[in-house]
């Protein structure tokens, strides 16, 4: 500090002096901190402030991606994709003090049919992957719930109704045990290399083709990042960033939806427990499958507590069970055609020959007797597979107890093992060997060794067996198709939004077994009579049916349980395109109950044929 | 430091030629401090312009429009001070001391309550706020007692005075409450007496009273169970030494403040600034105003607007020293200390070293009544520089 001599003041004396100087001395040093601090703040520190003032104010959002349709053969919306309203929450807006966010939360709890305990765990689920991302408490909210909300608001802070996606399924309950069901992906299932970029809260296929072709239908999610103010709320023009979903693909089913529609029918008109499978018998193409008591899909989107129960208490009902594929049955005589089979490949029997049928056969002292205690003199294959003679296949069964052929050929037509179908939950089922009773009886398991008998039982689809319907298809497609054991598969394409074709499957057959075309024939025409001859066990079911074809009944016993009605038909006769099996438990004999299930069936599938051919008959006068 | 007392010649070109600079004055005045402070006014309007856009909505230029307003009246109300004999005012001490009081409390009657706070009398165009003026009238009316009162009575009862005249006012603003104004007030009164040369002893007195007094504010009387200040001033005032995440928190706003400025780094964002422009900082055209403009313009704008402070602060020192009487001393000495402690706690609170107490940033924040006083403030130390430069010609004011 200095003043100018030619300046006048007054006489500043050096008391004065001194204390300006230290008044200008804080000063400087004032200063010097504010430069100090400022260089700090902005020159050193300046890149962590900026990436916190970023972090600040953005926001990401996950835009669930709609889910793939699913269509049936024709291109037909077997699963569509709706929106529905959700309740979601942002957990930011809950009152700040416990008491209110507790009675909140509970409020909300109650009203979405959870928990208290449920709700908080997913808002901290949600929290940990995406904080600040509101959470969804249900979806499919009715309107009335939506009404309550707003009406009041006031009481639930934080609470918004959200458009969600959610399946929706146009037909009800068709196909409800192909189609299966999407759900929020489990901790379990995060940890699957299959689910590695999903998050919890996304939503997967959990059973069904939706599980199976889950990659497919899914999409990829968008994001959204957002620039929000110091409320939270977003700002004008705030969209930094914007990379939209990926809708899933759709996928083309192999179903076709009248044949299913029908076998569906059929099956409820009995009102039994079972299944049925329609397929190509070339390419192992599913164009229908189902299983009685069916469900509802829809109401696994959000079940209540009731529905669940409904769904799952009667183990015997159980709805969930797809019993053409997971069903573990002995089949009757639906099973001697692969018997005949075993037996003419193994030598065992001649075409030509002819076996004395007496109504009985004693193997062991054990006596077996026909069905209806016929007796059907002297039969040939054909004659045999016409009449389901009971004594001739005993004989066959009898013949090859201990050789296994008889095993060695079902085991290779595809019975009691993997079909390789594309559904989950499909069961491997049972045949039954001498080394598998007898490694049963040397654990103990079982009282008795492997004998004739079981053999015997084995050759008419009695006993031990347990098989289901498709692995039944696959072994009558193979004797149709002359030894190729097809592949089962629901699957057809993958299609984009825009309808190109992306994949296509085609699955190779599982193996070839080579089936003497003389068999074949045999076989066929012991099936066709069987069915459309006079004489034969379905007859009165298919005598009448303007399209040859070859089809076999059968009764399974399965106590404690009343006989099980089967029936497995190749269409059309001599060539077979299809092959249908239907079974239903307690439904008495095949041609009882299954084979008119069968024929509305086939019915369906020759719709188009069968009206052509009515149509001159109404021409003429 | 007073080394320099010999006449040194200087050409005077100016009074060769009378003109309309002569004729205005303008020679005589302190060019560097008009300009400092022309400068801060001008940044103020600018900074207003381009943050302040979306504030109103409907109305971009609201703040901008005001502000100017109140600028080029404080421009003009300065200029008439410089043109004035600042030593009337000694004169009229007593009167001026009545008037702070009286318009200082009668806020108590007719003012308008904002935030929980009386402050300001609403006037048709805006609403005014006399602690504001009154900074400089405790100024211009405390440096006449303390000559006036020069030989009355011993050093102990002058200094006792002193501090009653100064607090009786900042008293009344506390209460109002304006706690960052009565401490304004406070810093005016310890500057005056200072300068006025109250003995050491006193201050350091007066120190550990201080001392005293803000630990039985902050902790004592909080934990007995009479609080002082009401409990948001307490928290802003402890908060900047737990900045804190969560939005209702008093340390909230600094934090944010703090990481406003550091986001701008060398050169600043502009209008991709998001802290102060998407209300993470609150208050940004009045008390947060230096945080816009960290982050604005960063370390080149902040630095530019604190050497333009340290240039009027060091002019105001100067003007201390030139003063042509001893009032002219302690009046630039008030101002001074008035000017540095407003902007040392303003812009601190901003860089998160010292507590929010709500002081705006003298020209810079928005707000009419306190950008008036200060510019009068500048008239008055121009004033104080003019008189020195005309006594020193033998002419006096028109």
């Amino acid at each position: 500090m200095y003043r100018r001599g030619d300046e006048l003041g007054p006489q500043m004396n050096n008391r004065l002096a001194l204390r300006i100087a230290i008044f200008g001395g804080v000063a400087i040093a004032l200063f010097a901190v504010l430069f100090l601090r400022l260089w700090f703040l902005q020159v050193i520190n300046g890149d962590k402030y900026l990436a916190e003032a970023k972090n600040n104010r953005t926001r990401e959002f996950k835009i669930t991606a709609p889910r793939g349709k699913i269509l049936d053969r024709n291109g037909g919306v077997l699963v569509a994709n709706g929106t529905s309203l959700a309740l979601q929450l942002n957990p930011r807006k809950l009152p700040a003090s416990q008491k209110e966010r507790r009675a909140e939360l509970a409020q909300l709890a109650d009203l979405t049919h959870s928990t208290l305990r449920r709700l908080r765990k997913t808002i901290g689920e949600q929290e940990s992957v995406s904080p600040g991302a509101p959470v969804t408490l249900r979806k499919d909210v009715g309107h009335y719930l939506v009404y309550y909300m707003q009406e009041n608001q006031v009481r639930f802070p934080g609470v918004t109704v959200q458009r969600v996606f959610v399946r929706r399924y146009p037909h009800g309950t068709l196909a409800a045990h192909i189609l299966g069901n999407v759900g929020e992906i489990s901790e379990e299932e995060l940890k699957e290399s299959l689910y590695r970029r999903l998050e919890p809260g996304d939503e997967i296929g959990q059973d069904g083709v939706e599980y199976t072709y889950d990659r497919f239908l899914r999409g990829h999610p968008g994001l959204e990042r957002i620039q929000v103010d110091a409320l939270g709320q977003p700002t004008r023009n705030g969209r930094l960033f914007s990379q939209p979903p990926v809708p899933g693909d759709n996928l083309k089913l192999s179903i076709d939806t009248p044949v299913q529609e029908a076998g569906e029918a059929a099956m409820a008109s009995f009102g039994l427990r079972g299944g049925f499978v329609t397929m190509d018998v070339h390419t192992g193409e599913i164009l229908a499958l189902g299983s009685y008591p069916t469900y509802e899909p829809s109401i696994l989107i959000e079940p209540t507590q009731a529905q669940v129960n409904e769904l799952y208490r009667d183990p015997v009902l159980a709805p969930l069970t797809d019993r053409a594929i997971a069903g573990l049955y002995p089949t009757g005589s639906t099973f001697k055609p692969i018997t005949a089979i075993a037996a003419l490949e193994s030598g065992n029997l001649q075409l030509s020959e002819a076996i004395e049928d007496r109504g009985q056969l004693v193997v062991g002292g054990e006596v077996f007797k026909n069905a209806g205690e016929a007796a059907n003199g002297t039969v040939s294959l054909v004659s045999a597979l016409e009449v389901s003679s009971d004594v001739f296949f005993y004989t066959l069964g009898l013949r090859m107890w201990d050789s296994g052929d008889l095993q060695h050929w079902a085991h290779a037509l595809g019975i009691g093992r993997p079909t390789g179908i594309d559904l989950p939950g499909a069961a491997e089922g049972l045949l039954p060997s001498k080394q598998w009773r007898n490694r049963l009886y040397k654990e103990g398991e079982t009282e008795r060794p492997w004998s004739a008998g079981d053999n015997v039982q084995l050759a008419t689809g009695q006993g031990d067996l347990q098989t289901n319907p498709l692995q039944m298809a696959i072994s009558y497609a193979a004797i149709a198709n002359g030894g190729t054991i097809v592949t089962p598969h629901i699957g057809l394409q993958v299609d984009d939004a825009a309808g190109r074709v992306l994949k296509e499957f085609d699955p190779p057959p599982r193996r070839h077994v080579h089936i003497d075309p003389e068999y074949r024939e045999a076989i066929l025409e012991g099936l066709h009579d069987a069915a459309q001859n006079g004489g034969g066990t379905s007859f009165p079911v298919f005598g009448s049916f303007p399209i040859p074809v070859a089809g076999k009944t059968g009764t399974a016993q399965r106590p404690p349980y009343e006989d099980q009605s089967w029936y497995g038909v190749l269409a059309p006769y001599p060539n077979p395109r299809i092959v249908t099996f239907v079974t239903m438990e307690e439904g008495g004999f095949g041609v009882e109950a299954a084979a008119p299930a069968a024929r509305t069936i086939l019915e369906a599938y020759f719709a188009h044929r069968l009206s052509e051919a009515a149509k001159p008959e109404e021409g003429k006068p | 430091m007073y080394a320099t007392r010999t006449r040194r010649a200087r050409p005077e070109p100016f009074a060769l030629r009378p003109g309309i600079a002569e004729r205005l004055g303008l020679p005589y005045m302190d060019a560097t401090l008009g300009l400092a402070a022309f400068g801060l006014v001008a940044f103020s309007v600018f900074v207003l312009g381009q943050a302040t856009q979306h504030d109103v909505p409907g109305n971009p230029g609201y703040y901008v429009d005001r502000q100017m307003i109140y600028a080029v009246l404080g421009l003009v109300g300065m200029y008439l001070l410089a043109r004035a004999d600042y030593s009337r005012f000694r004169e009229l001490r007593v009167g001026i001391y009545t008037f702070l009081c009286i318009s200082v409390g009668l806020v108590f009657v007719f003012g308008f309550a904002a935030r929980g706070s009386r402050r300001a009398f609403e006037l048709p165009f805006f609403s005014f706020q006399p602690s504001e003026l009154g900074k400089l009238l405790l100024v211009l009316a405390l440096a006449g007692f303390v000559i006036d009162g020069a030989r009355q009575g011993s050093a102990r009862q002058r200094t006792v005075r002193y501090l009653c005249l100064g607090l009786a006012p900042a008293a009344l603003v506390f209460l109002q409450p304006d706690l960052g104004t009565s401490l304004v007030y406070g810093a005016i009164t310890l500057a005056v007496m200072y300068v006025g040369g109250v003995r050491w002893t006193h201050f350091a007195v007066i120190g550990a009273a201080l001392v005293a007094i803000t630990a039985l504010v902050l902790v004592v009387a909080p934990a007995v169970g009479t609080p002082i200040l009401k409990e948001y001033q307490q928290q802003r005032l402890t908060s900047f030494t737990h900045p804190s995440e969560d939005p209702s928190d008093a340390g909230y706003q600094q934090n944010q403040a703090k990481i406003a400025i550091g986001s701008g780094e060398k050169t600043g964002r502009g209008d991709r600034a998001t802290q102060t422009r998407l209300d993470f900082v609150p208050e940004r055209h009045t008390d947060f105003i230096f945080a816009v403009i960290g982050e604005r313009y960063g370390f080149v704008g902040a630095a530019f607007v604190l050497s333009l402070y340290a240039l009027l602060i060091w002019r105001a020192l100067r003007i201390v020293t030139l003063s042509k009487n001893s009032y002219g001393t302690l009046v630039a000495g008030g101002i001074a200390a008035m000017l540095l402690f407003q902007v040392f706690v303003n812009v601190g609170m901003n860089l998160g070293i010292m507590p929010i107490t709500g002081i705006p940033l003298p020209l810079l924040s928005y707000g009419g009544s306190s950008v008036l006083a200060t510019l009068l403030a500048v008239g008055v130390l121009q004033s104080i520089h003019m008189q020195a430069r005309l006594s020193q010609k033998g002419r006096f004011a028109w």
